[in-house]
Parts: structure tokens; C-alpha cells; sequence
């Protein structure tokens, strides 16, 4: 009985999905096309946002320090940043957990206990984890970025919603996450303008680091492999021809 | 065929350690026979590249498979983030999960490809009905092994799709529960259901090896169809399989790795959901359930029909009915090339099929509902009522000698 209550919310929860969302804003970003490569410092400011803004709601659990060398940072830049945060260790030798200084092996620092404590701070709305999220929303990058940049007056036909936000680009159109970014709220330290469309760039090229990391590398391999597979398939396509002309005498 | 002389020796200037192997194992010389002599029609166009492309693609898969196996955690609590672990941390990890997971499209690919070219040459027909018929079973593991793969990395498709698929078995009268709790090994989808589908996925590429063992040994007895359809009758209508069909098997093989690793290198997510990068959630469900693309036809058909026990077995006879195929066909001519009405019937059949796997990854209502439906009907008609009735009342038209005839005439042709 419960199995066909299941099949039946399959079959009616497509019909339920939202009314359609804005179309997405796009930006050229640096890292799109067979040639992409990250911006280095572009990377390191979103950093920044992520660590001053974002982290006080969202966790990233797959990355640690460690990986903050894959944006530019050298090793002794990532113990220092590592260093900043207090991470409990333990048990040692008495059976008491304790607290010390970050090591770059640890992973990223975590606002919330739980998931219940994230909830409870964010009036029931959990803020997702960041580490995978150009990944896991359809349109990937821009759709974060759309999504920064997004919040607007409601239109008079949608109806306002306590403690949420209208954001046309969000499936529901109202969010739980107050509008994240004002400009100046942050001053970068390689002085560029702090205004929201500067930080959502940056914060969301960070992000698409953090989803694939391998992006740089995967592309620079794909390029030769598949120059290699295409002459090698030129080269093929002449032999099978001399092979095969040996059968018309 | 039986009467070109297919047992073959080594010959006298090989190597005197391979002459007292063989001596004693004579494996070298049934390689020989088989892979090396093995007197093939000499007029297979591009369409028989497939089954080679299939087997290189079981192997890469069992390959990379394997590997990923070395790193992944077969448990609710760590099965994401162990292969987050593989993207990130194992050396060219993403590389392996990347060729892995588009490798199940790619195979999908050219077996479909591979199938429609039976279809259409009549490959199944006498004396190739077993051949047939293996293939189809292969197709059935393969389908259960994607499926259970595609539970592992425990992302809310994995969980969804399975929790979805598995309440299907619910369908069948008396025993169906029973089977769902099977399937689970519990009273939903929860960690027993990810440890079997993780064992079962391990173990049924091997068995698909075993099928694919008996295919060709099916296949060799009496040879490759071809496209005329005519059994190779003179010896001159065939050819040693090396080095004509090594090199064009190669030439097919660069070719689909280019393409394969195009998805790999600069889309490797092309074939995904990004759901399925969201962590499995047994209390949210996300708001479309679709299975991979390979299932969409078969699941367009489940959805067709209003009733749920209707549905399921009308899906599960969608690949059932492949296995009557060889019996279903009363036409004399075995290829479609002569077959002027079947070629129709068979152009519509396509068609069908994509509309299916259309409307299979669209909501079940309105437009797309009615299309499901009747590409459905015509699914069936296809081969429940076409193909017996074409067989009576279509005139072939006249069927070539000999293989070099029918090659010298298309040359002169064009
Ligand atoms: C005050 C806490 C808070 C801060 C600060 C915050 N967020 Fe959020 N965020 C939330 C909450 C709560 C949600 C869940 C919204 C919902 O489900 O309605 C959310 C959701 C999101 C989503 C997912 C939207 C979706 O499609 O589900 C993204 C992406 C996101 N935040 C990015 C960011 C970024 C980038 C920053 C930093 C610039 C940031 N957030 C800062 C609380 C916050
Ligand atoms: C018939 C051949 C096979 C097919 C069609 C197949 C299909 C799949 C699919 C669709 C996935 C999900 C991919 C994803 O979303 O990440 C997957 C994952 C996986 N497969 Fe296979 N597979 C095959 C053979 C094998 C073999 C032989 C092994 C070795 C034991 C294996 C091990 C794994 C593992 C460990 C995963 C989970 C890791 C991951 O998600 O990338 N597979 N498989």
C-alpha cells in the first residue's frame, strides 16, 4: 500500500514542479571553452567572500586548507590562513578532546554544528553545503551568480512571504537567504571595487573551483588526447583505404 | 560457413616456444582461426563496427570499474563523499569516474546502434536466432548493472531512481512485496539495498563477459550476416578477418574514443542530472524523477498506461518481445534492403523510439502523454502485427547472387 502511495507521488510531482524562473544571466566566465583556465586572482577574492560572507551560513565540507594551493595560495600563506580558525582534536593521551590551531589538512571550518542548528538559525531553511553547488544546480555558474545578483522588488501579483526574499531566479521565487551581498561590505585586499555583480563574480568563480577542481588539468589533457585521437583517426582512415584497395584487383 | 576450412595450424616460420604451446594447448592457433583467418563476407559496411566497439567498451568499463571499486565505500554514510574523494584526492581519479560514467552512455550507444542493425539486416533470422537471443540477455544485465551503478555514488537521483524502480516489483499480485523487500533488504531503500546493489554491480559485467563468450561463439559457427542479407556462398564472397577487419575495427574504435572523450575531457556531466551531486536526502524528494537517458523509452511505455501493474508489464514486454523476434519475422528475404514495405515500417519504428525516449523525460500529461501513447502502440504493432503480416503480403525485390556481385553493382551504381 505505502509502495503505491510512492508510485502515485511519482507520477503527480513532475506536474507540481514550479512555474518557470527568469532566464539565467550569463557571464563569459574565464574558465568556460575548451581553453578555460581559472583567474587566479579573481579565485582569491571570492575566497575572501566566501570566508567574510558566506561562511558564517554555509559549510564546504569536501575541501580543506590544503587545497587553498590549488587557488594560488603558496603553503605558508595556507597555514597561516589555517591557523586562524580553532579545530577540536582529540582524544589525547588523558581522553579530553581539545582545541588547536588549524592545520592545512584540516577540513573547512563549519558555521553549524548540524543540520538542526543550521535550521533552527536559518528560520527552518538549511543553507546547502557550497563544496559542489555549480554542479548541482542546473546552469551551474550562472545560475549562482543570477542568483546574488537576483533579488528584487516582488511584483505586485506574488504574494509577499514572511522571512523570505523574492529572487525571480530561485524555483520557488522566494528564498530564505536574506540578499547575502551589499556593496563596500567587504574591503579586498588587492583593492578592486567591492560592489555585488565584483563579489558575485568572484565568490561564484570560487565556487566553480571548488565543484571541479580538475578543471584546468582535465581540459589541457583533453586537448592533446583529442588532437592525438584525431590524427591517429586520419592516419586509420588512409590505411583501412590501402588495405581495402588490395580486394579491387 | 561450414564449408570454407576454418580450422587453421600455426604456420611453419612461427616461434618454437608457440609451436610447443600450441603442441600441447592449441590456443594459438584458435586465435588464429578466429580472430585471425576467420573467413568474413566481404561487403559489412560501418554498421557492423558496432559489436566490436561493444566488446572494447565491456572491457574499459570492467577496467575503470574496477579501479573505482579500490576507492569507493559501499555505505549510506561515506558512499558520496568517497567518490568526491576519487574526484579530488585519488591521482586521476576524475579521469577514471569520468570514463566510467559516460562509458554507460557510450555503451547504451552502440548496443542500441548494434540492435538496430540486426533489426534491419534481419540478423536474427535463421540460423542466427540464438546469437539473437543472447544479445538481448546482455541487454538486460547491462540495463540492471547501470541501474545498480547508478545508485552507488548515493546522490538524490541514486536514491530516488532506486526507490522509484525498486516499488515497480510492488506491482506484480501475491508475490510482489515480497520482492521489494528483497530488493531493499529491508522495508526501504537504505544501506543493505546500496551493499547488494554494489556486490550484484561488481558481478554482473562478468557474467555479461560469459554472454558475450556465448554471442560469439554463436556468431562464429556460421559467420556474420551482411547487408545483402545472402549467405556467403562462393569462397571469393569472403575474406580473412585480418587485416581487413582489424584495420576497419580500429579506424571504428579511434573514431568513438574521439567521441567518448570529448564528453570526457569538456562535458563529462553532458549525460547527468545535477541532482545526483546533491547528497542522498530520504526526506526531500527532488521535484523531477527521471531515470538515465538510456531508460527513457521503457520509461515512457511504464507511463502510458494509467494502471500501474499494466504499466510494468507492459514495460518489461517491451524487451521481452525482442526475445520472439526470429519467430515474429515470416518473411522469406532476410534483409531490410529488399524489403521495400518493411524499410517503411521500419523508418517509422525509429521514429517511434525517439518519440518515446521524448516524451519518457517529460511530465506524463497532455502532449507528451498522448505521444507515449501512441508510439507505444506502434512499438508493439511493429513487431506483434507488422512483422508477421509484412512477411505474407510485401514483394521483395530481387535478392543478389553472390556478395561480389551485389559489390561490383553498387560500385558501378555510383
Ligand atoms: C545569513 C545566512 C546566509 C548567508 C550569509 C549566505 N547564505 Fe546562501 N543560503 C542561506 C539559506 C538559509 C539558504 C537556503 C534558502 C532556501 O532554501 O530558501 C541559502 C541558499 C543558498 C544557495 C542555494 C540556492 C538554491 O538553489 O537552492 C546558494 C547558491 C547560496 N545560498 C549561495 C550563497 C553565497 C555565495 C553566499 C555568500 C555570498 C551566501 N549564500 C551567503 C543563508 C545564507
Ligand atoms: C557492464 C558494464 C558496466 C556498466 C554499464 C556500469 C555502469 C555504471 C554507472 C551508470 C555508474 C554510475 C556513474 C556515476 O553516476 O558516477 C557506475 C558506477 C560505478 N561502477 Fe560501474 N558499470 C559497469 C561495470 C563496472 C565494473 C566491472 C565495476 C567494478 C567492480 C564497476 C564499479 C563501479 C563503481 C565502484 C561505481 C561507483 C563510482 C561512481 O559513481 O563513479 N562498474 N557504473
Amino acid at each position: 500500500m505505502r509502495s503505491f502511495f510512492l508510485y502515485l507521488v511519482f507520477l503527480t510531482v513532475p506536474s507540481l514542479a514550479m512555474e518557470g524562473t527568469a532566464p539565467l544571466k550569463t557571464v563569459d566566465w574565464s574558465f568556460n571553452g575548451i581553453f578555460g583556465t581559472f583567474d587566479r586572482a579573481s579565485l582569491q577574492r571570492g575566497f575572501q567572500v566566501y570566508k567574510e560572507v558566506c561562511a558564517s551560513c554555509h559549510s564546504m565540507k569536501l575541501l580543506s586548507y590544503r587545497n587553498l594551493e590549488g587557488i594560488g595560495y603558496t603553503p605558508n600563506q595556507v597555514k597561516a590562513i589555517a591557523q586562524t580558525y580553532e579545530v577540536q582534536d582529540g582524544p589525547n593521551d588523558d581522553g579530553e578532546m581539545f582545541m588547536r590551531p588549524g592545520k592545512p589538512k584540516d577540513r573547512f571550518f563549519q558555521p553549524y554544528a548540524n543540520d538542526q542548528a543550521a535550521r533552527a538559525a536559518n528560520n527552518g531553511a538549511l543553507p546547502p553545503d557550497l563544496s559542489l553547488i555549480t554542479k548541482a544546480r542546473e546552469g551551474g555558474a550562472d545560475y549562482v551568480y543570477s542568483l546574488l545578483t537576483g533579488y528584487a522588488e516582488a511584483p505586485v501579483n506574488e504574494k509577499p512571504m514572511v522571512g523570505l526574499y523574492y529572487n525571480p531566479y530561485f524555483s520557488a521565487h522566494w528564498i530564505a537567504m536574506i540578499p547575502p551581498l551589499s556593496d563596500d561590505m567587504i574591503e579586498y585586499q588587492d583593492g578592486t571595487p567591492a560592489t555585488v555583480d565584483q563579489m558575485a563574480q568572484d565568490v561564484t568563480t570560487f565556487l566553480a573551483w571548488a565543484s571541479e577542481p580538475e578543471i584546468e588539468v582535465r581540459k589541457q589533457w583533453g586537448f592533446r588526447i583529442i588532437i592525438f585521437l584525431f590524427i591517429f583517426s586520419i592516419v586509420m582512415f588512409f590505411i583501412n583505404a590501402r588495405i581495402w584497395a588490395r580486394l579491387e584487383k | 560457413m561450414a564449408n570454407v576450412k576454418k580450422s587453421s595450424t600455426l604456420s611453419k616460420d612461427s616461434n618454437r616456444i608457440a609451436k610447443w604451446i600450441d603442441y600441447r594447448l592449441p590456443i594459438l592457433s584458435f586465435l588464429k582461426a578466429e580472430a585471425v583467418d576467420y573467413p568474413t563476407p566481404r561487403n559489412l559496411n560501418y554498421w557492423w563496427n558496432f559489436g566490436s566497439l561493444a566488446g572494447i567498451t565491456l572491457v574499459i568499463m570492467i577496467l575503470t570499474g574496477i579501479w573505482l571499486a579500490m576507492h569507493y565505500t559501499p555505505h549510506t554514510a561515506h558512499a558520496f563523499e568517497s567518490v568526491e574523494r576519487i574526484m579530488r584526492d585519488v591521482n586521476y581519479g576524475w579521469l577514471l569516474r569520468y570514463i566510467h560514467m559516460n562509458g554507460a552512455s557510450m555503451f547504451f550507444i552502440v548496443v542500441y546502434v548494434h540492435m538496430f542493425r540486426g533489426l534491419f539486416y534481419g540478423s536474427y533470422k535463421k540460423p542466427r536466432e540464438l546469437l539473437w537471443i543472447f544479445g538481448v540477455l546482455i541487454l538486460l544485465l547491462m540495463m540492471a548493472t547501470a541501474f545498480m551503478g547508478y545508485v552507488l555514488p548515493w546522490g538524490q537521483m541514486s536514491f530516488w531512481g532506486a526507490t522509484v524502480i525498486t516499488n515497480l516489483f510492488s506491482a506484480i499480485p501475491l508475490v510482489g512485496d515480497s520482492i521489494v523487500t528483497l530488493l531493499w533488504g529491508g522495508f526501504s531503500v537504505d544501506n543493505p539495498t546500496l551493499n547488494r546493489f554494489f556486490a550484484l554491480h561488481y558481478l554482473f559485467p562478468f557474467l555479461i563477459v560469459g554472454l558475450v563468450f556465448l554471442h560469439l561463439v554463436a556468431l562464429h559457427t556460421h559467420g556474420s550476416n551482411n547487408p545483402t542479407g545472402v549467405e556467403a556462398k562462393k569462397p571469393s564472397d569472403k575474406i580473412p578477418f585480418h587485416p581487413y577487419y582489424t584495420v576497419k575495427d580500429i579506424l571504428g574504435l579511434v573514431i568513438f574514443l574521439t567521441i567518448w572523450g570529448a564528453f570526457v575531457f569538456f562535458a563529462p556531466n553532458f549525460f547527468g542530472e545535477p541532482d545526483n551531486y546533491i547528497p542522498a536526502d530520504p526526506l526531500v524528494t527532488p521535484p523531477h524523477i527521471v531515470p538515465e537517458w538510456y531508460f527513457l523509452p521503457f520509461y515512457a511505455i511504464l507511463r502510458s498506461i494509467p494502471d500501474k501493474l499494466g504499466g510494468v508489464v507492459l514495460m518489461f514486454s517491451a524487451v521481452f518481445v525482442m526475445f520472439i523476434i526470429p519467430w515474429l519475422d515470416t518473411s522469406p528475404v532476410r534483409s531490410g534492403r529488399y524489403r521495400p514495405l518493411y524499410k517503411i515500417a521500419y523508418v517509422f519504428f525509429l521514429v517511434a523510439c525517439v518519440a518515446l525516449g521524448w516524451a519518457g523525460a517529460q511530465e506524463a500529461e497532455g502532449v507528451p502523454l498522448l505521444v507515449s501513447r501512441l508510439a507505444t502502440a506502434y512499438y508493439f504493432a511493429f513487431f506483434l502485427i507488422l512483422m508477421p503480416v509484412l512477411g505474407f503480403i510485401e514483394k521483395p525485390l530481387p535478392v543478389p547472387e553472390s556478395l561480389q556481385e551485389s559489390k561490383r553493382k553498387k560500385g558501378a551504381g555510383r
